[in-house]
């Protein structure tokens, strides 16, 4: 835990131990995450139909598909922030979100919950941010709250976060006085305070300015090569390509197509996925001199 | 048109008037405020039941007239049975009522201005419910609805001016006896509106100063 404490400097990822390493030697579980047969209706919609899926360790997965093809919510399933109601997500092998009773499956209780996704940061595409704390105390709350860190140990640990995303000067800004990609960065920095085993990004570059993508995209390249797990719902394909082991491409609440970046940008085979690449390509015409 | 010698002599009773407006006013407003409190959280419950009770509470004393609620608490109760109530007890009762009312549905706009985001966002951080309302939800309401409230603050004082109704002597009810036996209208209606201008225009005041540096932070 200490070394979460020795700054980086404003390149992360320097240390030799930063949080994915520490995870990969001292955990050997390899599975974190696992979805079964996970289905979600709105009312008589059915937004997700059976989605299996696994996320190992140390593992970037990115999960790309049109709007409205249940992306998000199956991301945010993965945290329950949406009730799936069929299925299990399972989280280092702890059931999330439900537990089974006599009478059926049953909610299991908040403290529950919140025990089972300790391990699960998460970075959404409007920030979320509290508009009332500076970025560090941004950082520093729940370390202070939920974590019971001292005053000065939290200060410590926040500030090693900030830092790590190239925001330790930024410490006392409030987030009014921050650009989006910065306070994307705070948010990141927030989650990662956390010490999470794995992160979900939701759409984390969409609501910002095209110049400011870069920064936030960075920050999450740094955090894959250290190791983080990851699970990006996002639509830069440029660093789905670069960055994930595998590409999910999800249309009407079904995996159409999943595999590595070379499988599901080169060489797609199904006619839905081909045709929304299609979309993509005709949209960002610089995509096609960047394939080998 | 002035008579100095009689304004210098009117001047302390009207002070004395405004004091009773002050505290009247003062009363009402943390009656109010805890009302507003306790009726912004019905409106806010999860529970339908709660919330159309809370619904019911401002249709009512947001709906009648406060000269009217007035009259009603002052003469209407004591002759269906209720104890009979000092005309200062009336005022505060009226007034908190009616302030709560209107308390009420700032504090419903405050806390639902607040996007559920932040509170996601809490929530997976293992923030309790508690720990967000206190941390996250009310630090950020008090902000939102503080220049609403102060504002509130000044609708109430000027709306205390009613309470002359139920016989009570505050600032305008003393200035209209004043006027009745010196006939001096214009002076002393006039001193009557500085009196409300004293306080009102002050706070009125601090709360753009304070509007202002909260939107430095918060914009």
């Amino acid at each position: 835990m200490n070394s979460l404490l020795i700054p980086g400097g404003n390149v992360p990822g320097q240390s030799p131990e930063s949080i994915g390493e520490r995870m990969k030697t001292n955990d050997e579980q390899s599975t974190v995450l696992t979805l079964n047969k996970v289905g979600k209706s709105f009312g008589h919609l059915r937004v997700l139909k059976g989605i299996d899926l696994q996320v190992q360790r140390s593992e970037v997965v990115c999960l790309i598909g049109p709007s409205g093809s249940g992306k998000s919510t199956l991301l945010r399933s993965m945290a329950f922030l949406e009730e799936y109601d069929e299925g299990e997500i399972r989280i280092e092998g702890q059931l999330l979100g439900w537990q089974d009773t006599d009478k059926g499956r049953r909610r299991a209780p908040q403290a529950q919950i919140n025990q089972v996704r300790r391990n699960v940061g998460m970075v959404f595409q409007q920030f979320n941010l509290w508009p009332h704390m500076t970025a560090l105390g941004n950082v520093c709350e729940a370390l202070r709250r939920v974590r019971k860190l001292s005053a000065d140990d939290a200060k410590k640990r926040g500030m090693a976060m900030l830092d790590k995303v190239g925001l330790a000067h930024k410490a006392d800004a409030y987030p009014a006085q921050l650009s989006g990609g910065q306070q994307q960065r705070v948010a990141i920095a927030r989650a990662l305070a956390m010490e999470p085993h794995i992160m979900l990004f939701d759409e984390p570059t969409s609501a910002l300015d095209p110049e400011l993508v870069g920064e936030v995209l960075q920050v999450m390249k740094t955090l894959a090569k250290e190791g983080m797990t990851m699970v990006v719902v996002t639509h830069e394909m440029g660093f789905a390509a670069q960055v994930a082991d595998s590409v999910i491409f999800l249309d009407q609440g079904e995996i159409v197509a999943r595999g590595t970046p070379q499988q599901i940008f080169h060489n797609a085979e199904q006619p839905r996925l081909q045709q929304f690449l299609q979309n993509y390509l005709d949209r960002n015409a610089f995509w096609q001199d960047a394939r080998p | 048109m002035f008579d100095w010698p009689l304004l210098q002599q009117n001047a302390p009773l009207l002070l004395g008037a405004l004091w009773v407006t002050l505290q009247v006013s003062m009363a009402a407003l943390v009656f109010g405020f805890i009302i507003g409190i306790v009726v912004g959280s019905l409106r806010l419950s999860p529970i339908p039941l709660l919330r159309r009770l809370g619904g019911a509470y401002i249709f009512v004393f947001r709906g009648i007239p406060l000269l009217v609620q007035l009259l009603f608490i002052y003469y209407f109760l004591p002759r269906v049975g209720l104890p009979n109530v000092s005309p200062t007890v009336a005022a505060i009762i009226g007034l908190s009522l009616a302030a709560g009312a209107y308390i009420a549905e700032i504090m419903r706009g405050g806390f639902l201005a607040i996007p559920g985001g932040q509170l996601e966002a809490a929530g997976l951080l293992g923030m309790s419910d508690a720990q967000m309302l206190m941390r996250i939800r009310v630090p950020q309401a008090v902000r939102l609805t503080l220049p609403a409230l102060v504002n509130e603050m000044i609708l109430l004082i000027k709306a205390s001016s009613l309470v002359s109704v139920v016989g009570l002597a505050d600032l305008t009810r003393t200035a209209q006896n004043l006027a009745a036996s010196d006939y001096m209208f214009v002076q002393d209606y006039l001193m009557l509106a500085g009196f409300y201008c004293l306080i009102n225009v002050p706070l009125a005041y601090a709360a753009s100063l304070l509007e202002r540096r909260l939107k430095e932070r918060t914009a």
